[in-house]
């Protein structure tokens, strides 16, 4: 009966330390998750960000503005200028 | 000895009982105040002892994106620090608060007049300041001086698309333009959770979800950030130019029915809105109304040509260029003799349009005008949409009827004109105008004969050549067909002699029509002021420039186009 008693009280006791550690891995992980899902807006945020600077800079005024002031480029006679279709129909297998 | 041992064991039998009654009191005493505690005070305790470890967060939305068509940023929110205060805590050195001053950039009397205001224990110093500037602040360390993470809106297209983007106020919610209409989706909701947090203030525990948010759903306009840009460009040149009081322009794919693009000059730049006027915020393309003038005689000839009353080479008299009913003269700028209905058009003359327009019914004429959208706000779910004014046909007269055959006692928004047009261009169809993007072609609802729409088709072609109104609207490459109008303003319930509001709308390519635009220029007051001197050049450059951009094959021999020396003068 005894040792019976101790059996039990030896299970008792890893059972209370497996609970402890799933516990706290469980807590740490949800830490992580929680970093990670911050990291995740954060870099939404940054996206944001560069989204407005890539548009800042691709300003259709301000290409324009330097094509024609520091590249000296320029619209090309329309007379020169093709129009091709944008979808090219797919040749025939054979 | 035996006698003092005796005499130890012999005790009182009292003192024992004292010591254990007294002993049963003291827990008697635990009982009571763990019973007091555990059953009584449990709410209030349990709530200490969470305090301790449990919070609850505020999950902010971030604002949705506005993109144009092909996924360039429009309006994209990003974080700022808002530098805040509780006065009562602030001690500030002399040179501490030259530094903040510094970094706010604002004088140092004003730190000290907003952390002295009265009865106050939470005051701004400073909103929506750039990160590096408020970690500079939170560097200083100064007692009683925090910040608080907010959003701003940044607008990279600026003036150019500030019309319909509109923007937001400080609390980031929509006040103008799609920014107001698309607040529902835009926006988002804020969320907030229970959560517990360990010594270190990480996260451990997600306890619940009291509230789920949502972050703004991105939005996709029909806008096309080129085609919108040299919109704009051109009309604000224009405005410029003839030294207009405003313009507007859109441009709608006649497919689809999108918005391509749609510009106001002047306009205003939506970052930094410190010193607006009504004038500038207004969106006159959607929002005000004018008299079309002449742009409204291909809808009454359409009209005519339906019922078969006329066909396009029935001659109508026009001589002597004027015509009087009910003591009102209709005049013509250019007097000629009999002209065939696409001569009417083609001329612009009133006269004809107006003895067109009094051999049809009333009830018709009513009835095609509303089917092609005038009187009734387009759906477009823009704030401030306007429906314009056209009076039931049984209130009109005979001169009315005369007048609203070329434009004068009705009044309509440009998009509604940019829109009727959509008719002529789907030979007969009517489509619904978007904002968002639609990527598939739009069912148009029918409101006029294919036939009929086609003849006028072939009308407005013929305007726009050596001998029309409007030869400046051609462009090389693609056949262009419109209608210019010019009308007199209305003042204080009359016309005004001298101020004109001068427009044109027409689309192209007219074998295959895939672009309407319509451009509109409130009184032009540099000499010019007709319609097909001031607004076709501002059409041809954007039609040419927009149907590069958007590949559309030429329909027309690619030769220089000669400018007529004298261009036929329309009458309104």
């Amino acid at each position: 009966m005894a040792k019976l008693n101790l059996l039990l009280l030896a299970v008792l006791v890893a059972c209370a330390l497996g609970l402890v550690t799933s516990q706290h891995r469980s807590r740490k992980l949800f830490s992580d998750f929680e970093r990670e899902q911050a990291r995740a807006r954060e870099l939404d945020i940054e996206y944001g960000r560069l989204q407005l600077e890539a548009s800042t800079w691709g300003l259709h005024q301000r290409v324009e503005k330097i094509a024609r002031s520091a590249l000296g480029l320029r619209a090309p006679d329309p007379r020169r200028v093709r129009i091709v279709p944008a979808i090219v129909p797919p040749e025939p297998a054979r | 000895m035996s006698a003092a041992t005796q005499g130890l064991v012999r005790l009182p039998p009292w003192r024992a009982r004292v010591v254990l009654l007294v002993l049963f009191a003291a827990f008697a005493a635990l009982g009571l105040r763990a019973l007091y505690l555990q059953a009584l005070r449990t709410d209030f305790l349990q709530e200490k002892g969470e305090a301790r470890y449990s919070r609850v967060l505020e999950i902010p939305a971030i604002r949705g994106r506005i993109l144009d068509r092909s996924g360039e940023a429009l309006a994209v929110s990003t974080p700022v620090k808002s530098i805040w205060a509780i006065p009562s805590d602030v001690v500030l050195s002399a040179k501490e608060r030259a530094k903040l001053a510094a970094l706010l950039q604002m004088p140092a009397a004003e730190i000290d007049r907003k952390l002295a205001e009265a009865g106050r224990d939470f005051v701004y110093l400073k909103r929506q300041v750039a990160p590096d500037v408020a970690d500079a602040v939170a560097a200083l360390g100064i007692k009683g001086i925090s910040e608080q993470r907010e959003f701003r809106r940044y607008y990279p297209g600026g003036e150019v698309t500030a019309h319909v983007i509109g923007f937001t106020g400080i609390d980031d919610s929509g006040q103008e333009g799609v920014e107001l209409a698309h607040q529902q989706t835009l926006g988002g909701k804020a969320g907030s959770r229970r959560v517990i947090k360990d010594r270190l203030g990480r996260i451990v525990e997600d306890v619940e979800s009291i509230r789920a948010g949502q972050d703004g759903a991105d939005l996709t306009l029909a806008l096309d950030a080129k085609i919108q840009s040299l919109a704009f460009g051109a009309l604000k040149s224009a405005v410029e130019h003839h030294h207009a009081k405003a313009g507007g322009l859109v441009v709608v794919d006649v497919q689809s029915g999108e918005i391509l693009a749609l510009a106001n000059a002047p306009s205003f730049n939506p970052n930094n809105r410190a010193r607006l006027t009504g004038a500038q915020l207004r969106n006159r393309v959607i929002t005000d109304l004018f008299e079309p003038g002449s742009t409204l005689k291909p809808f009454t000839i359409a009209l005519a040509l339906e019922s078969g009353r006329v066909s396009p080479s029935t001659l109508i008299e026009t001589s002597p260029g004027r015509m009087t009913i009910a003591n009102y003269t209709i005049h013509d700028a250019h007097p000629s003799g009999a002209l065939t209905v696409a001569q009417v058009l083609q001329k612009s003359s009133n006269v004809g349009a107006a003895k067109i327009a009094l051999g049809l019914p009333r009830e018709a004429m009513w009835d095609l005008f509303r089917r092609v959208g005038f009187g009734t706000a387009p759906e477009l779910g823009f704030p401030g949409a306007a429906a314009g004014r056209l009076r039931n046909y049984r209130t009109w007269h005979p001169i009315e009827q005369a007048t609203m055959a070329y434009g004068h006692g009705i009044s309509v928004s440009l998009l509604q004109l940019a829109r009727a047009y959509t008719v002529f261009a789907r030979d007969g169809e009517l489509v619904p105008l978007t904002l968002v993007k639609a990527g598939a072609p739009a069912a148009g609802e029918k409101v006029l004969s294919t036939e009929a729409a086609r003849e006028v088709r072939a009308m407005l072609e013929l305007a726009v050549q050596p001998g029309g109104t409007g030869p400046r609207a051609r462009i090389m490459g693609w056949r262009v067909a419109g209608k210019t109008g010019t009308a007199h303003k209305q003042e204080n319930g009359s016309y005004a002699a001298n101020k004109y509001i001068s427009s044109f709308v027409g689309f192209a390519p007219a074998s295959a029509p895939r672009l309407v635009i319509a451009v509109m220029l409130d009184e032009p007051s540099a000499g010019e002021y007709y319609g097909g001197a001031v607004a076709a050049p501002v059409f041809a450059q954007v039609m040419q420039g927009a149907l590069r951009l958007l590949g559309v094959p030429h329909d027309a021999p690619l030769e220089p186009l000669e400018l007529p020396g004298e261009e036929a003068k329309e009458s309104t």
